[in-house]
């Protein structure tokens, strides 16, 4: 466990959730890890995330993934030693009309015949049951019952402590600049010496293209600054986490009253500054969105706003797994805005297959070859 | 100067937005007026003169003797600015600020007024937005009757009020002595004065005494501390504070050279000198360091005040403490710089014009070392020994919890404290719990305030309404620009 160890079985670039959760389980599997991360783990998209712990709504190639990840979520204490804030009372999505809700009753079938059951419909009447505040005109939508939201940062580094009890060595404010083949082992080099290693993985967030591009695959990835913000403490009026699917928008009400307030609309990354732009007149739309949605939202003062850093792939669906390239390097990146929730579960697979060459948890429509072979 | 009444009223975009209207921004706007630069003045507060010369045009306190000739001094630089071309928005709160895409180089500010906000432009920014109290927390602080001298002075200055029954008033710094004798010409009945200020401070201030002789706090600084001390019950080198009472303050309870008292009271004021106001310059993305002499973290400037980020300049007490009177000169000089960098004013102009203001405030800022280095509290009212003390009000977060926090979980910096402890998350921003988080994880670690670092701000800087927000106006291009 060395802070100067400099080869391991496997190096692990990026300390978010997803390099954490990846890098502890390798270690529970045995395997020596080091974990490099240029700035300290949590600090991008994993730290500053909205929390939402969802399975609703998932694009059906994640959904495995994602079953995966929950199971893991709902134990996450016995696993990380830390409970990381995660509270389950559930996921909404409002329709806000009839076409909305003929939606919602396509997808749910949808996935019944695909065997999937953690999305249910439900009606106007239980819906008001279950969010009293909604506007009145909603006609129902599903409800993902066992969803819920954690705290980000302390979420992420509950997994790096973790993986460090285990062995792993975890080298915060360490830049990777570049990855090379030398011999059988990839070198990668950063701003604190050189480190060795058979196999690698690629979990460098809205980062990753430039290490992909260095291994000679490169991937139209987008960087994109999704931004929040979070209101002073009102009256307890809503449990579960709310999304509509017609507009942007979802909401999140804390024990302590404070309101969370997200949805997509984007500001502007500045990447190699570790810097986002708030644009504060699509914020406005969020709060006009809310405005219309929860009239008793409208005289809360919002406290603070901020944006993350993330990578989003054309598809919105994360590359993972093996290279296409080369046999000893995985990428896991480009989660496109929902990945907190996928990190448990995604490092607990990631180390199978790094560990084992497979996984029973099937993949499939996540390979970067999706990116490389079709042009 | 043209008052703005209404959110409507203010231009789409100015040459300089000057946000505060203490003396700092009073003079910036001024000044910049004078150079011909379109300048807007806004300020939360209802009338100019910022913290010094709250109210100094509405206050009803007509006694000039209870106040002070240096408050009185504020109607003249108010006076100065109201026969300026500058536009005036009081009761105005700047709560963004970020760069204008459509336009590199300019800004984009958000700012309210009356329940309506907007957004509008502007090329140069200047910060005024002064000092705040040094956080203070002791046990009990949070009791009804407790609060910060600041924030009495504020209430005798705008609204002529005063606390009532016994008054103890503890802490230290050279404002602790105007206040109490403020308090008292205002008829106050101050029970006592109890004063931290570590007895070793004189021996590390005694090097910056020769400065401090020449400087014009000297005579001043000494007839406030005489009278105080002449007048009231003044108990020197207390080493311990703590409020108690249920429901309500009841006692002051001290220490002072190894020997308890307790004092009976109804009110309480703390105040622990005051240190720059970061918030705004922090979410706005200036660099800071932390200056060991003031204890405090304060913007990097260069001489015309300007921070790290191109266009955004930090007057007065926000780029470090230097008190009322160079509050106005750095304001002046900052608009020199702003004027010059618009092209109105040749370097060479800048620099004939700002030479005496700068003679003048090198002159008002000698002497500023030496009650640095004596008003520097006490370690124990920095980090508070007392694993109970609440440090954050906002969410109820104590030392023990920090400390605890630091130890155990290995948490290094303020930024990874808000995820465990949601210290600093609150409406307050970290406003009160910054200073003592810093100091709490620095002493557990073993490191020191500058290794630590300070939290990562966000705006809006000042809570903005949902309502505000959502009426925000919206240009045709940014509707469009979201449906992507
Ligand atoms: C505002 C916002 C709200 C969101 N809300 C949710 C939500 O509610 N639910 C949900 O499931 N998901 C949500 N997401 C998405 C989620 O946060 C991300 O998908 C997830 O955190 C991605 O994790 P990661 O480990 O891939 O990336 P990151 O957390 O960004 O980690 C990548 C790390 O790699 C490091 N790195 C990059 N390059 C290098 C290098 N060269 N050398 C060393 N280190 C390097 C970076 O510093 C970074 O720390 C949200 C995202 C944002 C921004
Ligand atoms: C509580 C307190 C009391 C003090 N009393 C005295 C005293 O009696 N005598 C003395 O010599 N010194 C006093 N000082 C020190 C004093 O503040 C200064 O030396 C002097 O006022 C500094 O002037 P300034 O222009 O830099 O800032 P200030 O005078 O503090 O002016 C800043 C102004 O900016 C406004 N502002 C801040 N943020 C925003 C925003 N986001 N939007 C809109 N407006 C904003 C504030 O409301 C304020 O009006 C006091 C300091 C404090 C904190």
């Amino acid at each position: 466990m060395s802070a100067e160890r400099r080869s391991a079985d496997v190096i692990v670039i990026g300390g978010g959730i997803h390099g954490c959760s990846t890098a502890m389980h390798c270690a529970m599997r045995g395997l020596s890890v080091i974990l490099i991360e240029k700035d300290h783990a949590g600090r991008h998209a994993s730290g500053v995330n909205a929390g939402g712990v969802r399975q609703l709504a998932r694009h059906v190639a994640e959904i495995p993934l994602s079953n995966t990840s929950m199971a893991i979520w709902h134990n996450i204490a016995e696993l990380v030693d830390d409970d990381c804030g995660f509270t389950s009372d559930g996921q909404v999505l409002v329709a806000e009309d009839e076409a909305d809700l003929e939606g919602c009753r396509a997808r749910v079938a949808d996935l019944t015949l695909r065997g999937f059951h953690h999305e249910e419909m439900i009606d106007a009447k239980e819906l008001r049951e279950i969010v009293p505040a909604v506007s009145e005109s909603c006609p129902g939508g599903v409800i993902s019952r066992r969803d819920g939201a954690a705290i980000p940062l302390r979420a992420t580094q509950a997994f790096k402590r973790k993986a460090e009890s285990l062995g792993a060595t975890i080298r915060e404010g360490v830049r990777v600049t570049r990855v090379e083949q030398d011999g059988p082992n990839w070198r990668v080099v950063t701003d604190a010496g050189d480190f060795l290693a058979p196999r690698i993985v690629n979990a460098a967030g809205a980062w990753a293209d430039r290490i992909a591009a260095d291994l000679g695959e490169p991937v139209p990835l987008e960087v994109i600054a999704p931004m929040l913000m979070i209101t002073a403490p009102l009256p307890a009026f809503i449990k579960p986490v709310v999304i509509l699917r017609g507009r942007k928008l979802s909401f999140k009400q804390f024990g302590n009253g404070t309101v969370l307030i997200g949805g997509g609309h984007l500001g502007t990354p500045l990447r190699d500054q570790n810097v986002t732009l708030l644009d504060w007149r699509k914020l406005a739309i969020s709060a006009g969105t809310v405005w219309d949605l929860f009239p008793i939202m409208r005289g809360a003062p919002i406290v603070r706003a901020w944006a993350g850093i993330e990578a989003r792939m054309p598809d919105d669906l994360p590359v993972f797994g093996r290279s296409a390239k080369h046999d000893s390097v995985y990428h896991q990146f480009g989660f496109s805005a929902h990945g907190f929730q996928l990190g448990p579960g995604a490092g607990a697979v990631m180390a199978e297959i790094i560990a084992t060459g497979r996984s029973n948890v099937p993949i499939d429509g996540l390979d970067i070859a999706r990116f490389t072979t079709t042009h | 100067m043209t008052p703005i009444a209404s959110i409507e009223q203010l231009a789409e975009s100015y040459d300089l937005v000057v946000v505060g209207a203490g003396p700092a921004g009073l003079s910036a706007a001024a000044r910049a007026a004078e150079l011909g630069l379109s300048v807007l003045l806004a300020d939360e507060n209802p009338a100019p003169g910022g913290q010094i010369y709250r109210a100094v045009t509405t206050t009803p306190v007509r006694n000039r003797a209870i106040l002070g000739e240096d408050y009185w001094r504020g109607a003249d630089i108010v006076a100065r600015f109201e026969r300026s071309q500058a536009a005036y928005a009081p009761r105005c709160t700047v709560w963004s600020i970020g760069p204008d895409e459509a336009a590199p180089g300019s800004f984009e500010l958000g700012l309210s007024l009356d329940g309506k906000a907007r957004i509008i432009g502007a090329r140069q920014v200047i910060l005024a937005t002064g000092a705040q109290e040094r956080p203070f927390p002791i046990p009990g602080w949070t009791l009804p009757g407790v609060m910060t001298a600041g924030a009495a002075q504020i209430a005798l200055k705008s609204a002529g009020a005063i606390p009532s029954g016994r008054t103890v008033i503890a802490g230290c710094g050279p404002l602790l002595y105007l206040l109490a004798s403020q308090l008292a010409a205002a008829g106050c009945q101050i029970a006592a004065v109890l004063d931290t200020t570590p007895s070793g401070n004189w021996s590390k201030a005694l090097g910056a005494i020769p400065d401090f002789l020449r400087s014009p706090y000297l005579a001043k600084g000494l007839k406030l501390m005489l009278t105080a001390r002449r007048k009231l019950r003044f108990v020197s080198g207390v080493t311990s504070l703590t409020a108690t009472g249920s429901g309500k303050l009841a006692t002051v309870q001290f220490e002072q050279g190894g020997r308890t008292g307790t004092i009976a009271c109804d009110t309480l004021l703390l105040h622990q000198g005051v240190i720059p106001s970061v918030n705004f310059s922090n979410a706005a993305g200036c660099a800071h360091d932390f200056d060991v002499e003031q204890h405090a973290w304060v913007p990097r400037v260069d001489a015309w005040f300007a921070s790290t980020v191109p266009g955004i300049a930090i007057a007065g007490d926000g780029a470090g403490i230097g008190g009322a009177e160079s509050a106005a000169l750095r304001g002046e000089i900052a608009a020199f710089g702003a004027a010059s960098r618009l092209g109105k004013l040749s370097e060479a102009e800048r620099d004939r014009q700002a030479a005496p203001i700068r003679t003048e405030l090198d002159k008002k800022l000698r002497g500023r070392r030496f009650l640095d280095l004596l008003y520097k509290p006490a370690p124990q009212f920095l980090a508070p020994p007392r694993d109970e003390t609440i440090i954050c009000r906002c969410e109820e977060v104590t030392a023990g919890q920090v400390r605890d926090a630091a130890r155990r979980l290995g948490v290094t910096g303020p930024n990874q404290m808000k995820a465990f402890l949601r210290c600093g998350m609150g409406p307050c921003q970290g406003r009160l719990c910054g200073p003592t988080v810093v100091e709490l994880i620095a002493e557990t670690r073993g490191s020191t305030p500058a290794e630590t670092g300070y939290y990562r701000l966000r705006p809006p800087i000042k809570p903005v309404t949902l309502a505000e927000l959502a009426a925000l106006p919206q240009t045709e291009a940014s509707v469009k620009a979201v449906v992507r």
